[in-house]
């Protein structure tokens, strides 16, 4: 595994680029380039990618230590290699993914409702500050509450208040066995059915699409087979999780909504005109294809809120939001934040919200 | 060396020049739900801090969120300090009361709003007790997993403004991991909400930031918790052990094993000694170290993670195991762990309860740092050790009535915790700064990194009114404490004088 630490040189840059006050696009593999807003094309682009290596994994303390441009595949790899897991099932969309990337995105797979979500185990962050210092949040223990949650707060961020230098996580051991049934339920009935099966089926994931729900069994291999004899339903593959984890199954969609609610929600259940395209997350995740409304219309009054995950140029030049706008006073907290962590603004300006 | 918040951070301009104006403003917004005698006043005067008393100016007792609004208005437009408070139980002095402010209780608080069994959350006020709603949801089969040693008096507001633990955070992790939403009152008055009953929210984790921060940027007064299925089955193994040495090599190969416990307790001789001549829960006096490992979870699952356990215990030349399946026999066992904070109570007049997180393999060698300083400063110390998440609960045994002997313990606590933060842990895994911890925040981060959590108060909290003086040290105070945190090189606080 390749092992380099470009903390000086990151902060020489950044620190060069605030006496010319040139903002920067933070890039690691790109793989996640098509998410939020693209960078405008006359910003230069800070690489972390080559900031990359594990600093610290020891498999009994449950906690992996790497810097940001170390790639998701290699952690996957290294924890698999100790019987470990990134409980949090991040998507690695073309195989390039960083896990500074992973941790400024805040995405989590379908494995989230059942195990947390990247936040829920990031522990600590090293951060690249828009005054060019190099500041130390959270650590490497897991409970810690010394000063704000600084280290949740970056998770999600979009690079939007500093560089990720550094990134500590809590893992957690891996499942013997996994398998994947498919049960053939209507859309009235797939979540009072999920629901039954949560009290004591050992569940990793949930989803419905084309009049099956598919769960994810994970345990010991006891647990495991006699859980899916209990379920029924006929055995499909596992695959299934990592195509929807990357969006594959949603190849040749232009415009890819992901509305997030509360699980026993009922909206977007219905018919082929406002239907789901496929349900993640236990009934959290509702993924529109292509749909010829805008999902966000149907929110109002209910909690929850609506991505714009894919785009094709049409809509972006339509002016719609991308993310979820916010109450007036919570941008103004946002704003303030960003005013904290990066007073000149000359980091990802506009990636998440046009004016942060 | 720890002092009461003074109000240096604050104008007190309004709490100077026209105390009545306000007194008289609160009065108009709660009516008789306010206290201002000292005889009353003084049941607020501190939190589970004991050791730091403060007659607050004045207690408001609200009921409505709407009062609680016009309360922070008033006290916004004055600067005057403003202080919630739950139950009081917390530990480190985050609800001690300013001499020159309001402290607003939210005791009448105290419902459970709704629970929502599909999407299985419970939305409740901030002065529900956490214990209490696991109760309320027994008879669904669903529990609430946070659970702080002071689960029956604590409340859930409380828990969210000091991230609150417990002994089951390895497995179903702190406060932070089990709320899904908050209702927030702004400093100026504003009622605004974090976090969804969705997986996520738009925007910045401001729920998670929200979670810990001790009352400095908002006060809640709605909490949305997760609930979660009771376990099928549960069973407690107790295993003593010659060393901690070997006790703590027994905690890594279980996780190395894959297990994941529900609880992983460990106790050290002298909190064994003391837990057993208290409450008789069968543990082996004998022992230097004791294990209590709660497995949970599915019936099948369980019974394999159980022999897997029992062949690590066994490799690690564990003795007295025994198991308890029964929840007669489990809470037994528990027994002895709960109560040891009384029961080491029982061997001196006083206690001192430290609240450091190291990384786990430091464990051998930090305990046996503590033990010298315990010789060092002449005062015992038991040790009791939430051993799977690394949080270290050292007590040091004091005579308060014995002169300059609470300084004493003062200072062996201090140097506890900087030895936590040396060997890569953290002052507070759970009971938060507070007043208590402040000195050493100034040992655990530089002054850029104080300035930032100065400045995400400021996003919040323009005024400062809120808590003012406590979890976040000013870059004066840390200068006066003297503490040289060389942070990558950098001198600390170079723009200011060296005293």
């Amino acid at each position: 595994m390749k092992s380099e630490d470009l903390s000086t040189s990151l902060q020489e840059q950044v620190r060069a680029a605030l006496k010319n006050q040139t903002p920067f696009a933070i890039e690691g593999c790109g793989s996640k380039s098509f998410y939020g807003y693209p960078p405008s094309p006359d910003l230069n682009r800070l690489d972390v990618s080559a900031h990359r290596g594990v600093i610290d994994y020891a498999p009994a303390e449950l906690v992996l230590h790497a810097r940001a441009g170390t790639r998701l595949s290699e952690i996957n790899q290294l924890l698999s290699d100790n019987n470990q897991l990134l409980p949090f099932e991040p998507p690695d969309f073309d195989g390039s993914a960083t896990i500074g990337g992973l941790i400024a995105s805040g995405l989590s797979g379908p494995r989230r409702p059942f195990a947390g979500s990247a936040r829920d185990f990031v522990l600590g962050v090293t951060l690249l500050t828009g005054s060019g210092e190099i500041l130390e949040f959270g650590g490497q223990v897991m409970k810690n509450v010394a000063g704000y949650d600084v280290s949740r707060l970056l998770t999600g961020s979009l690079g939007t208040l500093g560089v990720i230098l550094d990134v500590s996580l809590k893992v957690l051991p891996a499942p013997e066995v996994e398998i994947t049934r498919s049960i053939v339920v209507s859309r009235q009935e797939f979540q009072a059915r999920l629901q039954s099966m949560q009290r004591s089926m050992p569940l990793s994931a949930a989803a419905y699409q084309d009049g099956c729900l598919k769960v994810r069994l994970s345990g010991s291999e006891v647990a495991v087979s006699a859980a899916g004899q209990t379920i029924g339903g006929e055995e499909a593959d596992d695959a299934y999780w990592g195509e929807l984890n990357t969006l594959e199954c949603f190849t040749g969609v232009k415009n890819l909504w992901r509305v997030s609610v509360a699980p026993a929600s009922q909206l977007f259940l219905g018919g082929a005109d406002d239907g789901a395209a496929v349900i993640d997350w236990g009934g959290g995740i509702r993924w529109l294809a292509d749909p010829e409304f805008n999902p966000r219309k149907k929110l109002a009054g209910e909690d929850g809120h609506a991505t714009l995950m894919k785009y094709d140029k049409e809509s972006l030049l339509s002016g719609v939001d991308i993310f979820q706008p916010l109450p007036e006073l919570l941008l103004g907290i946002h704003k303030k934040l960003k005013q904290q962590f990066d007073p000149t603004g000359i980091f990802n300006p506009g990636r998440m919200y046009r004016d942060i | 060396m720890q002092q009461t918040p003074s109000n240096n951070q604050t104008g007190s301009s309004a709490f100077e020049s026209d105390p009545g104006l306000i007194i008289g403003r609160l009065r108009e917004i709660c009516g008789e739900d306010i206290i201002t005698d000292k005889p009353r006043l003084a049941v607020y005067e501190a939190d589970g801090l004991t050791a730091k008393k403060q007659l607050p100016w004045v207690v408001v007792l609200p009921s409505t969120i709407e009062q609680v609004q016009e309360i922070a208005r008033l006290c916004n437009q004055y600067e005057v300090p403003l202080v919630a408070r739950g139950a009081g139980t917390g530990l480190s002095g985050g609800a001690t009361p300013h001499a020159e402010g309001v402290l607003l209780s939210l005791a009448k608080f105290n419902r459970i709003l709704s629970v929502d069994t599909e999407n299985l959350l419970a939305r409740v006020e901030p002065g529900v007790t956490n214990l209490a709603i696991s109760e309320k949801v027994k008879d669904l089969g669903l529990y609430y997993a946070p659970d702080p040693s002071s689960q029956v008096a604590c409340s859930i507001g409380g828990n969210v403004a000091e991230n609150s633990g417990g002994v089951h955070c390895l497995k179903y992790g702190l406060t932070v991991h089990n709320v899904s939403k908050l209702k927030i009152v702004s400093p100026t008055g504003e009622l605004y909400e974090l976090g969804s009953e969705a997986f996520d929210s738009a925007g910045y984790d401001l729920l998670a930031l929200m979670h810990g921060s001790e009352g400095m940027l908002g006060i809640v007064v709605e909490v949305t918790v997760k609930l979660l299925p009771v376990p099928e089955a549960v069973c407690v193994v107790m295993a003593g052990f010659n060393s901690v040495e070997e006790a703590a090599t027994a905690v890594g190969d279980i996780i190395a094993a894959g297990i994941l416990p529900a609880g992983l307790e460990m106790m050290d001789k002298p909190a064994i000694r003391a837990a057993e001549a208290f409450v008789h829960a069968g543990y082996p006096t004998d022992a230097e170290a004791l294990l209590l490992c709660e497995l949970d979870g599915i019936k099948a699952e369980l019974e394999t993670q159980l022999g897997a356990l029992k062949q690590v215990l066994e490799n690690n030349g564990a003795m007295a195991v025994s198991t308890a399946h029964e929840s007669e026999k489990r809470a037994r066992l528990w027994l002895g762990r709960k109560a040891a904070f009384p029961a080491v109570g029982r061997l001196a007049p006083d206690y001192y309860c430290m609240d450091g997180t190291i990384p786990r393999r430091q464990l051998a060698s930090v305990l046996t740092r503590i033990s010298s300083m315990s010789e060092e400063y002449s005062l015992a110390v038991a040790n009791v050790f939430h051993a799977g998440d690394g949080n270290l609960h050292p007590l040091i045994l004091y005579d308060a009535n014995h002169p300059g002997e609470l300084k004493k313990a003062e200072e062996f606590g201090a140097e506890i915790l900087e030895l936590c933060i040396e060997v890569g842990g953290t002052i507070t895994g759970e009971h938060g700064v507070g007043i208590e911890k402040i000195d050493q925040m100034c040992v655990q981060f530089s002054a850029d990194e104080l300035t930032i959590f100065h400045g995400i108060k400021a996003a919040f909290d323009e005024k400062k009114i809120l808590n003012p003086g406590k979890a976040v040290p000013t870059l004066h105070r840390c200068a006066e404490f003297g503490a040289m945190h060389v942070h990558r090189g950098e001198e600390k606080f170079p723009e200011l004088d060296r005293f």
